[in-house]
């Protein structure tokens, strides 16, 4: 199978997103008060934090999937200079997939909105995605009869048909087996080689395998930390020794980090 | 074949019920007509009753079609026109309230003794349920495809098209079944009024000559009717909906 078929095609290197004084209030509270992060381009950036931190808002926030006002909103920009906009894709904890269409149909959704055409190459390149994600045979199955992890893969698909530089995946696998888990982090890191992914999860196993940069979000206002920046290219395997040391000092910067959440609540 | 025993079996045991209710009390005939003299007049009127089950099976039918069109047709201007939402949902609602049976006679009036007061009323008795269930199946977008769609940079239009029209099928399965199940109440309701054919007429035919059992005949044929269609559409809509599974809490098991 041609390889070309699944690395990233546009032309133009990923670029890295800056997002700046980041404000938005929740009730009274201040979630985020002129906060800023940074997405290194082509790089892996991975964001742990409390539940209810803010972190799903932040990656809606440069998804622009929050509703901006004079509360809310931030400066977001592409260190090329284009605007984000269709350069951006999503990818959630739920498939989300549509249950009346079959796998091949669901990975051309984002065509069909768009009223893309979708001529015979872009069907070819939807059936070798299926096929890469091993889910060869399975077009025209509809989600109902997947299970939870082909589900998930069929959305990975679906990501990469869009082919889009930068990538938003809010806990993408935290839903499934932990073997499950591993075998579609491996996949998405080499089939996201080179795009500037923001991954936000509740794993620090999986921040830690996967992250070029981990973070830990906490606080009301947020304040997120330096990152850790373990050795070795992701993914890493799950015997690497550093990641048992880093995974101590991860847990207890998020115990810390719950605390002040607790403080402020 | 329990599932085709069971309704047979109960309605069986009801029909005997009936008989020795007839003969126990020695009920007059034209007061509750023994379960044999209704049989006897639906073998003995066939030619009359399928005449008027026709006529009313039409009627229910048409009403169904246009009834649904235009419902679904309305909840997808509400849906979509946000000024439509906001000028013609009040009125939706002050019209809802109004009981529509008493709209009968003026229907007649206006559309004749023929099939169109008859479809009309049929259509305006759908249209309420329809409108409402796929409205509400519209507006219940799953919002994670929305986002899904937003970072696609689907249009307003094609997200309407690709996600929440397919998104809201079961919502408005759910008001096409309400719809034949009340379709054949509008349709009789107007016949009652004023007609010159179908079942509902026939019956106040046969009740001003005191045939009782001619009535109760036509009664068990619109019930057949409506139980018939009902199912069928059933049929249809499960069909049409294969991703929909259904589950009963009834057949869940404790954990």
């Amino acid at each position: 199978m041609d390889a070309a078929d699944f690395t990233f095609r546009n032309a133009s290197p990923p670029p890295s997103v800056e997002l700046r004084d980041a404000r938005l209030t929740y009730g009274d509270t201040p979630l985020f008060d002129g906060l800023s992060f940074r997405l290194p381009a082509g790089e892996w950036t991975c964001l742990l934090g409390p539940s209810g931190v803010g972190k799903s808002t932040l990656l809606r926030l440069i998804a622009g999937l929050v509703r901006t006002d004079e509360g809310t909103g931030a400066e977001i920009a592409a260190s090329d200079g284009h605007p984000l906009s269709g350069r951006i894709a999503y990818m959630a904890q739920q498939d989300l997939l549509m249950p009346w269409l079959g796998a091949l149909d669901n990975i051309l959704i984002g065509y069909r909105l768009r009223r893309e055409r979708v001529t015979s190459e872009v069907r070819q390149r939807a059936r070798s995605l299926l096929a890469r994600v091993g889910l060869k045979g399975r077009e025209n199955d509809r989600p109902g009869t997947l299970s939870g992890g082909m589900r998930q893969r069929v959305a990975l698909a679906r990501t990469l048909m869009e082919d889009r530089a930068v990538l938003l995946m809010d806990e993408p696998f935290s839903a499934l087996d932990s073997i499950t888990r591993l075998r579609l982090q491996e996949l998405a890191v080499e089939l996201l080689a080179g795009r500037t992914v923001m991954l936000v999860t509740h794993d620090p196993l999986e921040a830690l395998r996967l992250g070029d940069s981990v973070h830990v979000m906490a606080g009301r206002p947020v304040i997120v930390d330096d990152p850790i920046r373990p050795a070795g290219n992701p993914p890493r395997p799950v015997s690497d020794p550093q990641l048992l040391t880093l995974q101590g000092d991860l847990l207890a910067r998020l115990a810390r980090a719950h605390d002040r959440g607790e403080d402020t609540a | 074949m329990m599932r085709v025993a069971r309704p047979l079996i109960v309605f069986g045991g009801l029909i005997v019920l009936w008989q020795v209710l007839v003969w126990a009390t020695g009920v007059q005939r034209f007061i509750l007509p023994s379960p044999r003299d209704v049989f006897g007049a639906l073998v003995r009127d066939y030619d009359i009753l399928a005449w008027h089950a026709w006529i009313t099976v039409s009627e229910i039918l048409l009403g169904l079609v246009t009834g649904s069109l235009a419902g679904a047709a309305t909840a997808l201007c509400l849906a979509y026109f946000r000024r439509a939402q906001r000028w013609l949902m009040p009125v939706l609602l002050a019209l809802q309230a109004m009981p529509v049976f008493a709209l009968a006679p003026i229907l007649v009036l206006w559309f004749g003794f023929g099939l169109a007061s008859k479809v009309v009323m049929a259509t305006l008795i759908i249209y309420f349920p329809v409108t409402a269930a796929f409205y509400d199946g519209l507006r219940r977008t799953e919002t994670g495809w929305l986002d899904l769609a937003r970072t696609m940079n689907g249009t307003r239009w094609t997200t309407l098209l690709r996600l929440r029209i397919p998104g809201a099928l079961p919502a408005l399965a759910s008001g096409l079944r309400v719809a034949t199940a009340v379709a054949p109440i509008g349709a009789v309701v107007a016949e009652w009024v004023g007609a010159s054919a179908g079942l509902g007429f026939l019956m106040l035919h046969a009740n001003a000559r005191v045939q009782t059992d001619v009535m109760f005949a036509a009664l068990f044929v619109l019930a057949l009717l409506s139980v018939a269609l009902y199912f069928a559409v059933d049929k249809i809509l499960r069909r049409a909906m294969p991703w929909q599974a259904d589950t009963l809490p009834s057949e869940e098991r404790e954990a």
